[in-house]
């Protein structure tokens, strides 16, 4: 659809949505136009179809979608848009794949602030050329106020994965080595230190990042040796390890004194009464690697700028109660569970 | 972190630990009830029965303020938001507490009731002054350590003639309930085990000192210490609790005299007094109606409380039958022993409130210790 003809130009500093840009009107051709697609400018968008057709190299494909309904919607070191690309490709970059295209759908909620609008684009487009992946097809919705917290965002990715490849959480085995690739728990404590009633000082950012180069070396330096890899989002470590424990039937050994957290993680967790294993990572892996190949695989994670604080945290044993077990730092033993419902602050 | 890994120093609590070794007597059982949800909390964390000797055994007691909270409390709080003009205030945790059709104030806001999680009592006086048209109501619970910001909350809402404002007061005491631990014909009738000590609130004695548990240390002769939360805190509190009882002594003891004095903090104490009284018996859950055991807002601030305010009525519910809570947080009973416990009673569907909230006995063996439990169970 042509926009040429629109005469009223988004005011992008001080405008908001309403309900005409979700209409499928001039108005949300307009918001296209001149919001996203100079957000995201790649020549599958310029082409204003309601697809894009893209060619494929040999490999398999892999695809995964997700929705973001974070808050605050801007937090230290990222906002949802940056979250969305960054977290699709992490998605896709888990099976071992490169990541290649991306698809954005908005639902934002009237009232909402084109200037705020305008930056979430612009970090999702910033993201995604600096990951080499192009967001090439995309919706958008507008809901009556109160219908939404301001903006939700869904994003589906696609990939593709080099043959012999073949990640999955229910190929760990007993013996193997679990890595992570840094410190775990900054993005959730970056974002609650927003939050409205929690708010506090803090210097930990979000940890936000596209992961899938990472993954790429190490792939080349463990090949088939990695049988799984997570990125512990939502529930952190505790959830990916239990889920990976199920999936693959066997159990896993912690050693606490080996697991990377900033003080000021711990410190805050100390704070609200949480466990930075159970806090959210939004730019780190977790790896199941066979024993023969983790000490490759941890020195090239080591060696790459986002896994400068990889550390080895334990092992796969046997176990059909698939518990996931720790070491404290303090000599004794312990059981790393689910959280269980939402991470609530403890009373005293 | 700077004050707290002071205290968990490994190769300290490896020298506690074998101090206790050297000093238990292999001819009897050590049987310390640690009384505080904290402490339980901090045992199960760090894995610290891991350093004790066989016959040293801690007793997780009833120290959570959401744990004993009876599902009549809970239930009373469902009918008062479904007042459409009521904003029920809770604390985080106090959310999943299960009422007494399995209903909590998580599902009671799922259906529409307008109910915040609050931080401190100050969010509960900034909602009231954002809403004057509305009834917030502040869900007031915890040992001593937390009525005095209940009472400067009140008393901030009377300065600024916030009429809007209520509690509805849950506030409890330690002394009374370990009282009851020992003397609860209740308990004696379900056959508590014996028990050599306990380990005291610190966070409780903060604000009442460690006097009030001199009455309690004599009467019944069981030595009390009261120590803090961090793991080194809990092992050296254990180490005091060994050696009194090899002494044959039954004192008070302040293992956190960092913080702790034995007259407490004064003008805390003063504000609790001067806003609330003594209720002549308030339920637990697990323990019964225990007397002298919880707060009431006094007749001079009727206004401010929410049960005078809107007439809600006591109510009695009976805890499920089969559950085990009162033997387990007398120690008569592992979690495991529980035919509830892991089955139907687990953290996310808690029937007793061993399990409420993750300073619960069963909560803390679920999240924890269940591997330890289950070795037990096959060993015993």
């Amino acid at each position: 659809m042509s926009v040429k003809g629109y005469q009223r130009k988004l005011d992008l500093e001080n405008g908001r949505v309403d309900l005409s840009h979700g209409s499928g009107g001039r108005a949300m051709a307009q918001l296209i136009s001149g919001l996203f697609h100079q957000a995201f400018g790649n020549e599958w968008l310029a082409r204003c179809n309601d697809q894009s057709a893209f060619d494929v190299a040999a490999g398999r494909m892999v695809m995964t979608t997700d929705g973001y309904v974070v808050s605050p919607l801007f937090f230290p070191g990222g906002n949802i848009g940056s979250l969305a690309v960054h977290g699709t490709i992490n998605d896709v970059a888990m099976s071992g794949a490169r990541p290649l295209y991306l698809s954005a759908s908005f639902i934002i909620e009237e009232g909402f602030p084109f200037s705020d609008l305008k930056a979430i684009a612009d970090s999702m487009g910033a993201a995604a050329r600096s990951a080499g992946v192009y967001i090439i097809a995309g919706d958008t919705k507008v809901v009556e106020r109160g219908k939404a917290d301001g903006l939700f965002i869904s994003t589906t990715g696609i990939g593709i994965v080099a043959d012999g490849l073949d990640l999955s959480a229910d190929k760990a085995m007993v013996g193997d080595r679990v890595l992570v690739s840094g410190s775990l728990g900054d993005h959730g404590v970056a974002v609650m230190s927003k939050r409205q009633n929690v708010a506090f000082q803090t210097e930990v950012v979000s940890d936000s990042a596209a992961l899938h180069k990472l993954v790429a070396v190490m792939v080349a330096a463990g090949g088939s040796g990695i049988r799984v890899m997570r990125d512990p989002t939502r529930g952190g470590l505790a959830a990916t390890l239990n889920e990976i424990a199920h999936q693959s039937e066997l159990g896993f050994r912690l050693q606490e004194a080996s697991i990377p957290v900033k003080p000021a993680v711990a410190a805050t967790c100390e704070l609200l009464g949480l466990d930075p294993i159970h806090v959210a990572n939004e730019g780190k892996l977790v790896a199941i690697v066979a024993p023969d190949f983790a000490d490759a695989v941890l020195a090239a994670m080591k060696a790459h700028p986002l896994g400068s604080d990889a550390a080895d945290i334990g092992e796969a044993v046997a176990d059909n109660r698939k518990f996931v077990q720790m070491a404290t730092s303090f000599g004794g033993r312990r059981i790393v569970d689910w959280l269980w419902g939402e991470q609530l602050p403890r009373i005293c | 972190m700077k004050y707290a890994d002071e205290f968990r120093d490994k190769a300290i609590a490896q020298g506690i630990a074998r101090a206790i070794g050297a000093e238990v007597s292999s001819q009897r059982a050590y049987r310390f009830m640690e009384f505080c949800g904290g402490h339980t909390h901090a045992i199960s964390r760090y894995g610290l029965e891991d350093l004790l000797p066989a016959n040293v055994r801690m007793i997780h007691g009833p120290g959570c303020p959401v744990c004993v909270l009876p599902a009549s409390r809970i239930d009373m709080a469902i009918r008062l938001v479904d007042r459409p003009e009521v904003t029920l205030c809770v604390y985080g945790d106090l959310m999943r507490a299960p009422g007494s059709q399995g209903q909590s104030l998580l599902r009671a806001k799922a259906l529409g009731a307008d109910i915040r999680m609050i931080y401190s009592t100050l969010d509960a006086i900034r909602l009231a002054e954002q809403a004057p048209s509305r009834e917030v109501v502040f869900f007031a619970i915890g040992f001593e350590t937390t009525t005095p910001p209940t009472a400067v909350m009140i008393r901030i809402a009377e300065k600024k003639r916030l009429k809007g404002l209520s509690v509805f007061c849950n506030h409890v005491l330690t002394p009374s309930a370990m009282h009851s631990i020992l003397e609860n014909p209740k308990i004696r009738d379900t056959g508590g085990v014996p028990i050599d000590g306990f380990i005291g609130p610190a966070h409780v004695s903060t604000i009442i000192g460690t006097q009030p548990y001199e009455p309690l240390a004599e009467q019944f002769g069981k030595p009390i210490v009261i120590a803090g939360f961090e793991p080194l805190d809990v092992m050296q509190a254990i180490l005091m609790l060994v050696r009194q009882v090899n002494e044959d002594r039954y004192q008070v003891e302040n293992q956190y005299s960092r913080a702790v004095t034995r007259e407490g903090n004064r003008r805390a104490k003063d504000e609790v007094s001067q806003i609330f009284e003594l209720r002549e018996q308030f339920e637990w859950r697990g323990l019964g109606l225990v007397p002298n055991s919880g707060m009431k807002l006094k007749p001079a601030y009727a206004q401010f409380d929410a049960e005078a305010r809107f007439a809600i009525h006591d109510l009695r519910v009976a805890d499920n039958p089969a559950c085990e809570c009162c033997a387990i947080l007398r120690g008569a009973k592992r979690p495991v022993e529980c035919k509830l416990f892991g089955t139907v009673c687990t953290p996310e569907t808690p029937i007793g409130s061993c399990m409420v909230s993750s300073e619960g006995a069963c909560a803390a063996y679920w999240t924890y210790g269940r591997v330890r439990d289950e070795q037990l169970r096959r060993t015993s």
